[in-house]
């Protein structure tokens, strides 16, 4: 890789480097491969420790099942068997799956504007600030937001206390609290700022001659960003889908503050399993079975995106 | 353009509508969260000086928070000098691994934590809290401190090794004070997401709540309503605060090492 970036004429020079440093050091003179292995075991080492070996245990434990307090080490399936028969478990996971689907849509989609208008009509002075503003709401306490959101779109709420004393509706609206699309709203707020960055720096990559060179050979404005400015953010976006996707299938606050009882996902099945119900075997499948699927869609949207990542990395 | 612009400011006041609310409901004087607004009061303010329960999960929260910050940027500063300095066989496997918990669901950190620790008989405390949100910050440490690294002209600290200094001195007076604005920001943010972070607490925590824990447990009384949101309005203040002093060091990092301001955390 480094020979690569410094060409030919640098290797004899970086030999020399070495001879310097092994000459003026000889307990430290390590290669540099080592150096790096010294420096990056403990955060590595901590998140074996504590990530990977944690995520093992818990596939292990999807296989064994437990019976109040008792837990039975035999390997089995019987749990998956469980939740892939037991509809109210599908259900769960599949209504998890379309949430966290259309958050990713609703996101990203209206995020790309907003990175779109910071990268390109922005002067470039105040890009930091505007960054900086969108980031500041996704630092206060996700708690209070969630819980706000609450307030804003229940039937005597913020939002329909206003509509209805505009005149805009007679009725409050009920469809937009207690169900998936107040999930939807309050999820695509929560990630926004994780939507807007990737595609943000994506945009900014792309070199502004190129979109001079298409309006200069004839290709109109729309045709441009179709051709030419879409395709290179294109990673950007898929950056962003899996930011988005891959965690909201996880989340717990919302469902249970805004979701009422349709709008439930499956954090909130794992959270009973483990607490309430003691069955932690059953919990550690339905996680593995949700981090499946997640996985699963991720690569799927990888494969079909492949054009657009070559090069990239 | 004109309508991109209006769409932004539209999209602004989508983001900030929730905070806006915050101090609205912490001053008005009903205790009923809806409109319209009864009158101005400081009421919930005065009370949330009188909740003992609270000023346990406060300082609870504190301590968890330096702690999981200090051990964070430790790990941060080791993974983002590895990976920016040196090229070493299986460097992006590793720093994926270490980078995953960005993208990971927090509730399988938090339930794979729970599982392991209950299965070798740990009991629950604010430390495992601190375990949990050590993972969680460090991705957040590593990036703020990558670009601090990156921009780090190694010839520098060749040139101080080569003037007789070793190789731990050169790091200490020459890296360090170069990257030493990326390591408070990166303390600040590690400090405001473990402060914030809920689930994983949720989860781990033992018999004294965090912040965030005690918070959920209030959300079920309506007549607690009112508190909370001047609890929050407190919080959000001091993340702005937080965040502004973490930027301002940002920037400076950034005008010490002569690049160009990229912008933002991530």
């Amino acid at each position: 890789m480094i020979a690569s970036e410094t060409g030919s004429g640098a290797i004899p020079m970086i030999k020399i480097k070495i001879n310097i440093k092994i000459k003026a050091w000889p307990r430290l003179g390590r290669s540099e491969a080592s150096q790096g292995y010294f420096l990056v075991a403990p955060p590595f080492l901590y998140a074996l420790l504590l990530l990977a070996a944690p995520l093992a245990a818990i596939v292990l434990f999807s296989f064994w099942t437990q019976d109040y307090l008792t837990l039975d080490t035999t390997l089995t399936l019987k749990n998956y068997r469980e939740a892939l028969s037991d509809p109210l478990y599908g259900e769960l996971l599949l209504r998890s799956l379309v949430i966290s689907l259309a958050v990713t849509a609703a996101t990203v989609l209206t995020a790309f504007p907003i990175a779109y208008f910071i990268s390109f009509s922005v002067p470039p002075s105040r890009k930091s600030m505007w960054i900086f503003l969108i980031t500041i709401p996704f630092w206060s306490s996700y708690l209070m937001r969630v819980f706000l959101w609450k307030v804003i779109l229940g039937y005597n709420g913020v939002l329909n206390t206003t509509l209805t004393g505009l005149g805009i509706i007679d009725e409050p609206l009920s469809f937009i609290l207690y169900n998936a699309n107040a999930v939807v709203i309050t999820l695509a707020h929560a990630y926004a700022p994780f939507a807007i960055l990737p595609i943000y720096v994506a945009l900014e990559k792309i070199d502004r001659s190129l979109l001079e060179a298409s309006r200069d050979l004839g290709e109109s404005r729309v045709m441009t960003f179709l051709r030419v400015t879409l395709p290179l953010a294109m990673p950007g976006v898929v950056a962003a889908v899996l930011i988005v996707f891959i965690p909201t299938i996880g989340d717990y606050v919302t469902p249970r503050l805004v979701g009422g009882p349709n709008g439930l996902m499956i954090a909130n099945m794992i959270q009973t399993q483990f607490l309430k119900l003691n069955n932690a075997p059953m919990g550690a499948a339905l996680a593995v079975l949700a981090m499946a699927m997640v996985t699963a869609v991720s690569l799927v949207f990888l494969f079909l995106n492949r054009r657009y990542l070559k090069g990239q990395k | 353009m004109k309508s991109l612009r209006l769409y932004a400011i539209l999209y602004l006041i989508f983001l900030y509508a929730p905070i806006a609310l915050l101090p609205i409901f912490a001053f008005n004087d009903g205790t009923v969260i809806a409109f319209p607004l009864k009158g101005f009061t400081l009421e919930w303010f005065k009370e949330l000086l009188t909740i003992p329960a609270l000023h346990a999960a406060v300082l609870n929260s504190l301590i968890i928070a330096v702690s999981s910050a200090l051990i964070a940027t430790c790990l941060g500063i080791c993974a983002a000098r590895a990976g920016t300095r040196f090229a070493f066989p299986g460097k992006k496997g590793i720093l994926g691994l270490i980078m995953l918990p960005l993208v990971l669901p927090e509730i399988i950190v938090a339930v794979s934590l729970l599982v392991v620790l209950l299965q070798l008989g740990l009991p629950l405390g604010s430390w495992t809290v601190v375990l949990g949100h050590v993972l969680m910050c460090t991705p957040f440490s590593i990036a703020i401190l990558n670009s601090a690294f990156q921009s780090l002209d190694v010839s520098l600290e060749e040139a101080a090794i080569d003037l007789g200094e070793t190789r731990w001195s050169s790091f200490r007076l020459i890296t360090l004070p170069l990257v030493m604005p990326g390591i408070i920001s990166s303390l600040l943010i590690a400090f405001t997401i473990s402060l914030d972070e809920f689930i994983i607490a949720f989860f781990l925590t033992g018999t004294n709540p965090t912040l965030p824990v005690y918070i959920w447990g209030q959300l079920r009384f309506p007549q607690k309503i009112p508190v909370i949101m001047a609890l929050g309005t407190i919080l959000v203040l001091a993340s702005v605060i937080l965040l502004a002093i973490a930027e301002y060091f940002r920037r400076r990092g950034v005008a010490r090492t002569g690049q160009a301001d990229a912008g933002g955390f991530l």
